[in-house]
């Protein structure tokens, strides 16, 4: 607290209205009787010692000699005393019970609130308490409950999420996030999931981590490894989900989760507001590896407006559908990946699938109010690329704006996928222990395509360059120094071949 | 058939008994759909005594002060409009244009004389009490001398508005104004204050309470989205220790703050600091109570922000007396703590049935609830305002023998009280 001047005159005013009081019954003793004049000679003693030792000992002495450890207030002072104290100014009095009653007019009661000071009552322990603590957060987790019910979505609806994936290294990682999406969200799902290459124990041990309702189907073909042919391939597969919804009559709302996106969960909240076919603004993440190739002014302006692209719909002022916003692939073509593990830019089509979502009854066989400008599925079966659910509708207007007209951007469209050579530990199980360390600086990647190492590596190169050097140096003993393990004193017998080396050669 | 029929009336007199069970006096009704919240109806002693409109049910007459007591004081300070004194200022001006308002004062049920008593304050904002005795009472003689209304009846059919600490005893030192007790002038008369304490000298009997004024723009300002999650358990800002007054504690809100810090400052669920954050109204929304103890004195506008912000109000002040308590069933919206029990806050908190939770978050939801609390700028029907008028018209009709004095009784003393307050202002 900070204390002007003038703050302080007042509290000083405040305070010099105790001290007024405090003087008041002394002086009074004085004129009395004897031992009042007692009482004023200790009170200068007091006032004396205190002087010396510079603090408040007068109250120490009272709380040593009247203060009871039977009782839990640690810092109890009884009420019935008055203490008188000068040091350093300012002088605070107990006031004692009855002359609080002789203000009062007779008729009323005594009161059962004292002014005066009071004891700060401190309980033995003041530590949190385990089990008040769980029972504290279990009344938050049921306020939340009941919040979600009362402004949250009314009557939700199921949801069926569709994800196209198949075995690879970065299976796991972008599995494990749509999984832990899913399972955040408050509401019933399934989840669809079709794998490209059969349907394989791998993603069926991931899946069942979950404990959603899955239904885990394969398709034979395998992954292709072109982006183009893969995108076709992911369209077929998500046809395939939605032939299962047809054929067991799923109720409630079709998604489509990619599962390298990125989606938050108020997606999940607004996409219950859809009545037949809704889009909603997917965030395009091209990921620029190759910034330093560009030219200065191309990175100048990124740098400006960092705009990431973003597709959906188009509304006009009054939040009508009026057209789609698509990403426009030719300004980065050329530097768009073609191959699976190429270092470009993954494109995304002109729109994603990821944008939209679809009342599962409008792929019912034999739904009585599917509206007329739903397409049947069975005309799709032979046909190569599917590039969009609009592709579904005869009319494309009827398609329902979400997320405050696509204004807000709820999930984020992102392909990154390891090299097609890499290798992981089967289920990331490693067994049996590794035995040996290897530091990655010292192993090159065997088979490495020279087309892949571009000039912005140089480190790279010469990290490579520096591998190859070494060896020379010291071939006999390469084995034995990337074993470097808790052995010591082999360490230290390699250190000294190689210290023998190296006189040797100086 | 004598037995037939008894039997019948005995079946039906069954039936009637189980279908409309006894009706208790203060019952809240069953959940009506309010906006898309579910909310529960308050129902006073007398019903939905908050809904009630006083226009038709009195008349008031505003006195005509020269602006020295009013007008004057506040072109001095223009903090007096938002502090939490303010509703002096804010009664007046509502009255000036309400309807029930009367020029003729031969038909006002009640007389309001507008004098700003608390609006005399230091550079930090404080108001000093000092004057406001001698400003009341060259009130009263004004009004007494050019009006025989205050001589009829000797101020019982006026009403004062006196929002300070401890309301007419007029000190902020809670010792000081025990002994002061209330305004001598004022004992006859109905004083509507913050102040409320059972058995306490500075609250009389027939007072109206109401609560400190919170400016209510600033609070609508920092509403956020009613879907956030409530995640915080526990939530208080505010001083423990008083560092400049009483060091150690213990005078401070009778020891009552400073062991909620000693109990609870390590505890998880207690989000309690002196920090001033900036988003002190947002964070009382993501809170399940607040925590409402006295400081130097019993009230703080603490009540009204939880009030507003449906955050369940914990109330740590013994025989506190909370706004409008005739209209407002306090104990089943928030949560009463004993000065003594406070080192057992947390097992008292967390032992609360969580559908008794439930049901206090939807009794605060009630938006009339909320209206009861504020001072709005213009008025709106149901507002704290409304609730004064509403309390003042309950204490109609005014009791003949015990209102209006027979011609040459005198029962105020006019040179009752300190020696300093009788100097005229």
């Amino acid at each position: 607290m900070k204390l002007s001047a003038l703050h302080q005159s007042y509290l000083n005013r405040r305070n010099n209205i105790f001290r007024g009081q405090a003087v008041d019954p002394s002086a009074d003793g004085a004129m009395k009787s004897p031992a009042a004049v007692f009482w004023l000679a200790l009170h200068g003693l007091c006032c004396l010692v205190s002087l010396i030792l510079g603090f408040r000992f007068s109250r120490l002495v009272f709380f040593l000699l009247f203060s009871t450890s039977a009782t839990t207030n640690l810092y109890t002072v009884p009420l019935q005393q008055v203490a008188e104290e000068a040091s350093g100014g300012s002088v605070l009095h107990f006031s004692s019970t009855p002359a609080v009653n002789q203000e009062l007019p007779v008729n009323k009661t005594a009161p059962r609130v004292v002014v005066g000071r009071h004891g700060i009552r401190i309980r033995p322990w003041p530590h949190p308490n385990p089990v008040e603590v769980m029972k504290a957060h279990r009344i938050i987790e049921r306020v939340q409950r009941e919040q979600r019910a009362q402004f949250g979505v009314k009557n939700p609806r199921n949801l069926i999420a569709v994800t196209p994936t198949y075995v690879r290294t970065f299976q796991t990682l972008h599995l494990t996030g749509v999984m832990h999406s899913l399972m955040l969200v408050p509401y019933d799902l399934v989840w669809i999931v079709v794998e490209a290459g059969g349907a394989s124990n791998e993603t069926a041990s991931l899946i069942a981590k979950s404990g959603l309702t899955t239904i885990h189907t394969g398709v034979k073909e395998r992954m292709p490894s072109l982006w183009a042919d893969r995108h076709r391939f992911e369209a077929k597969m998500r046809l395939h989900a939605l032939k299962i919804v047809r054929d067991r009559k799923l109720d409630g709302i079709v998604m489509f989760m990619d599962d390298s996106n990125m989606h938050s969960m108020e997606l999940f909240d607004e996409i219950q507001n859809v009545k037949w076919v809704g889009a909603l603004s997917v965030g395009i993440l091209v990921h620029s590896t190759n910034v330093g190739e560009s030219s200065l002014s191309d990175v100048q302006k990124e740098a400006d407006n960092p705009v990431i692209p973003v597709q959906g719909p188009a509304c006009n002022s009054s939040n009508i559908l009026v057209g789609w916003h698509t990403f426009n692939p030719l300004p980065l073509k050329e530097k768009s990946a073609n191959h699976i593990d190429d270092w470009g830019m993954v494109l995304p089509r002109k729109l994603e699938w990821a944008g939209f979502v679809l009342n599962s009854r409008l792929l019912w066989k034999d739904f009585s109010d599917k509206p007329e400008w739903m397409k049947d599925l069975i005309l799709f079966d032979e046909v190569d690329d599917v590039e969009s659910p609009l592709l579904l509708l005869k009319d494309a207007s009827i398609v329902e704006p979400l997320g405050s007209c696509g204004r807000q951007v709820m999930l984020w469209w992102l392909r990154v996928e390891a090299r097609t050579d890499s290798k992981f530990p089967p289920g990331w199980v490693i067994n049996p222990p590794l035995e040996i360390t290897v530091p990655s600086k010292r192993t090159p990647w065997p088979d490495i395509p020279t087309e892949h190492l571009t000039v912005d590596n140089s480190i790279g190169a010469q990290e490579q360059i520096g591998v190859v050097k070494r060896p020379a140096k010291a071939k006999g003993s390469r084995s034995k120094r990337s074993s470097r393990s808790r052995r010591k004193h082999e360490a230290r017998t390699v250190e000294t071949q190689v210290s023998e080396k190296q006189t040797k050669q100086n | 058939m004598k037995m037939l029929t008894n039997i019948w009336r005995l079946i039906l007199f069954g039936f009637l008994c189980t279908v409309f069970p006894s009706m208790e006096p203060m019952r809240t009704g069953a959940i009506k759909l309010h906006r898309t919240q579910p909310t529960e109806r308050i129902s006073g002693s007398a019903g939905d005594v908050l809904d009630d409109d006083p226009v038709g049910r009195l008349k008031v007459f505003v006195y005509e002060l020269p602006s020295k007591y009013n007008k004057k004081i506040l072109q001095k300070d223009q903090r007096c409009l938002t502090h939490m004194f303010a509703a002096e200022i804010f009664m007046h001006r509502f009255l000036l244009s309400s309807a029930v308002r009367t020029l003729n004062p031969e038909e006002a049920d009640w007389f309001y004389t507008p004098v700003y008593t608390t609006c005399d304050l230091t550079p930090n904002g404080l108001p000093l009490p000092f004057k406001s005795p001698r400003m009341m009472r060259s009130a009263i003689q004004l009004i007494s001398s050019n009006w025989p209304y205050w001589n009829r009846s000797e101020g019982a059919d006026h009403f004062f508005l006196v929002p300070h600490d401890f309301g007419a005893c007029f000190h902020y030192q809670e010792e000081k104004a025990i002994e002061r007790g209330i305004l001598p002038l004022l004992q006859r008369a109905t004083l509507v204050q913050t102040f409320g304490q059972r058995n306490h000298v500075c609250l009389k009997e027939g007072s109206i309470t109401i609560p400190p004024y919170a400016p209510p723009q600033k609070m609508q300002a920092h509403l956020i989205d009613e879907k956030t999650p409530r995640s915080i358990f526990v939530y208080f800002r505010g001083l423990f220790y008083d560092v400049g007054n009483d060091p150690e504690g213990g005078y401070y809100a009778r020891g009552a703050r400073a062991a909620v810090w000693e109990n609870f400052k390590d505890n998880p669920l207690f989000d309690v600091s002196t920090k001033h954050p900036t988003t002190y109204y947002e964070d009382m929304q993501r809170a399940i109570f607040c925590l409402c103890p006295l400081g130097w004195a019993p009230w703080s506008p603490r009540l009204v922000e939880a009030v507003i912000f449906g955050c369940i109000p914990v109330i740590i002040a013994d025989d506190i007396v909370l706004p409008f308590a005739d209209a407002i069933p306090w104990e089943e919206i928030g949560v009463f703590v004993d000065e003594k029990d406070v080192p057992n806050l947390d097992t008292i908190l967390t032992s609360i049935p969580v559908e008794v939770i439930l049901r206090k978050q939807r009794l605060l939801a009630n938006p009339s609830m909320k209206q009861a609390m504020l001072f709005p700028q213009p008025a709106q029907p149901g507002d704290a305002f409304h609730q004064v008028l509403n309390g003042l018209a309950r204490k109609l009709p005014h009791d003949r023998s015990m209102v209006y004095l027979k011609p040459g009784q005198k029962i105020l003393n006019w040179t009752a009280g300190p020696i300093g307050d009788l100097k005229p202002w």
